[in-house]
């Protein structure tokens, strides 16, 4: 369909929860595709599956239905091939923030000590840790652990990187510095990565291409190629391409929303009156 | 990095604290020593405070009293050494395998209810000689405790922590040396913690009952031999011991987490 090689595809999987008697189709027939060395960002309202989509890739869930294959290897479990970083911290406590970073390459056993300490040692100036390479992670802000995690997992090269929501819970302005941090690292490494968010703003900013899922039970619901030239910065915010990538997308979650209001969800009535703040933001000027 | 007021404020919170310890036991002391001096109700035969720190000046120079401390303090190490070998890789390996937990579980939780001293009778029955039969009840007393401890920390372990360490393709070895241990380090210390003080208090008990030697022994002599103010020493000698013993214990522990402080 493109000129990229597609690293990871998912084909029409489908996962249903059940407590008791409920029974709830979170997937759908979900299929799209990960290609290789872009940045693909997976969006959606909350609550659409998104979560349970990167854990049924990361191998930690099975599907009912459908297939993921790396490299056209079904998945059959979590693999050092496929790095998470979820949304909450998940630094082991117990070790210092240079610890926590070389630990991945240690157990992989792959590379020497003295390759291990040089690529770490970069890694920590790029994320702006290196001062605090001996520090707990409890004695560190919420915005540094999450950049001792991103090191943590970029040092490993995972042919697959994913991110779900890593960025959630910091406030605006921490927010938008590991934005620019972590285009700094992808754009220097160019891995193959699936970052998960619920933010319109940093799906375009970071994505090479955008997937946008429906409501629950989630399914790909359209795809977008952002064709903003790289390396990129806060400036093409304001830029009339992506005003108009944000216009589409926004429909089509807006779509989606109404969808969801009409069955009487609380996260759409959210959603709903984000949108309108959303679109009157779009339509004056910044 | 801390500045002068919290310093300043710090300083007059502590010396208030102090302050107020000093008094509430200076206070104790007073209306003790007046009690027993008055022959109120309760201190009729309670020797005074005066009585006791006299008797304690004339122990300290006896070398017979510094044996029972010698003597309590070995029986301690020894149970207190046996609980955590067994009882810390028993947790431990309860944690790891499922299996191996569901076979063990049972029986421990059934065993663990009894009090250490009840099992006095089967151990001196059991075991050759007295000696063994203190340090096996003084070992129980600890070892439920320490499994415990163990286990609860190492199944607390948080699930993203373990999924962090699964998508490195951590080995099970990496997993048990380097995630496993190190986060169920703090439980096993508090485990050791309050398995020191049961230790104690079941040291003492069971020098009272079968001893020939130790503080238990001693305070339980000094009150079949009539001397009273001997009693409340060797009762303070062991509260002294106990509170070094756990004072180590938690030393020792702070060392091995450096991470669980907040500066």
């Amino acid at each position: 369909m493109s000129d990229h090689n597609a690293l990871l595809t998912v084909e029409k999987i489908s996962k249903r929860f059940s407590l008791g008697p409920l029974r709830q189709l979170v997937l759908d027939q979900c299929s799209f595709a990960l290609e290789e060395g872009r940045l693909t960002v997976l969006i959606g309202p909350s609550g659409c599956g998104k979560s349970t989509l990167v854990n049924i890739l990361a191998g930690y869930e099975n599907v009912d239905s459908g297939e993921v294959r790396v490299l056209g290897a079904p998945v059959r479990g979590p693999g050092a091939d496929r790095l998470v970083v979820f949304q909450e911290s998940a630094l082991f406590q117990w070790m210092t923030t240079y610890e926590n970073i070389v630990y991945g390459p240690t157990v992989m056993r792959k590379r020497s000590k003295a390759e291990i300490h040089a690529d770490a040692m970069r890694l920590l100036e790029k994320v702006g840790l290196t001062e605090f390479k001996d520090k707990y992670p409890n004695q560190l802000s919420g915005g540094m652990q999450r950049r001792a995690e991103l090191a943590r997992a970029m040092i490993t090269n995972p042919k697959i990187m994913m991110l779900d929501e890593p960025f959630r819970g910091l406030d605006a302005m921490t927010r938008d510095l590991m934005q620019e941090y972590f285009l700094r690292l992808y754009e220097e490494r160019k891995q193959t990565v699936l970052f998960v968010t619920s933010e319109i703003d940093e799906a375009i900013f970071l994505a090479d291409r955008v997937l946008i899922m429906s409501n629950r039970p989630g399914h790909i619901k359209h795809v977008m190629e952002i064709d903003l030239s790289r390396p990129r910065t806060a400036e093409i915010l304001t830029s009339t391409e992506y005003l108009k990538y944000k216009e589409e997308s926004l429909e089509v979650l807006h779509a989606e929303a109404v969808k969801a209001f009409s069955t009487g969800s609380k996260a759409a009535a959210d959603f709903l009156a984000g949108y309108a703040a959303q679109e009157k933001n779009l339509h004056t000027p910044r | 990095m801390t500045d002068f007021k919290t310093t300043k404020l710090q300083k007059t919170v502590l010396n208030l604290t102090l302050l107020r310890g000093v008094i509430s036991i200076g206070a104790l002391l007073l209306f003790w020593e007046i009690g027993s001096r008055l022959h109120f109700a309760f201190f009729a035969s309670v020797p005074a405070p005066t009585e006791v720190i006299a008797s304690l000046n004339k122990m300290i120079s006896d070398g017979k009293f510094w044996k029972d401390w010698v003597a309590s303090y070995w029986r301690v190490m020894q149970g207190f050494v046996a609980a955590q070998v067994i009882g810390i890789p028993l947790g431990l390996a309860m944690a790891m395998n499922k299996n191996f937990y569901n076979f063990m579980f049972s029986p421990l939780e059934v065993l663990r209810p009894i009090p250490p001293l009840a099992w006095v009778p089967t151990a001196i029955i059991f075991w050759p000689t007295t000696e063994l039969s203190i340090a096996f009840v003084i070992f129980l007393g600890a070892f439920f405790t320490v499994v415990l401890n163990v286990l609860g920390g190492a199944r607390n372990i948080d699930e993203r922590m373990l999924r962090a360490a699964a998508s490195f393709g951590s080995r099970k070895s990496d997993i048990f040396w380097k995630i496993v241990l190190p986060a169920t380090l703090p439980s096993i210390f508090t485990g050791m913690a309050v398995g020191m003080g049961i230790t104690w208090e079941v040291v003492v008990a069971a020098e009272m009952i079968a001893g020939k030697s130790g503080l238990g022994y001693f305070t339980w002599a000094s009150y079949v031999g009539g001397n009273y103010p001997q009693i409340i020493v060797g009762m303070i000698s062991i509260g002294v011991a106990g509170y070094l013993s756990s004072g180590l214990i938690r030393f020792i522990g702070k060392r091995a987490t450096p991470w669980q402080r907040q500066f």
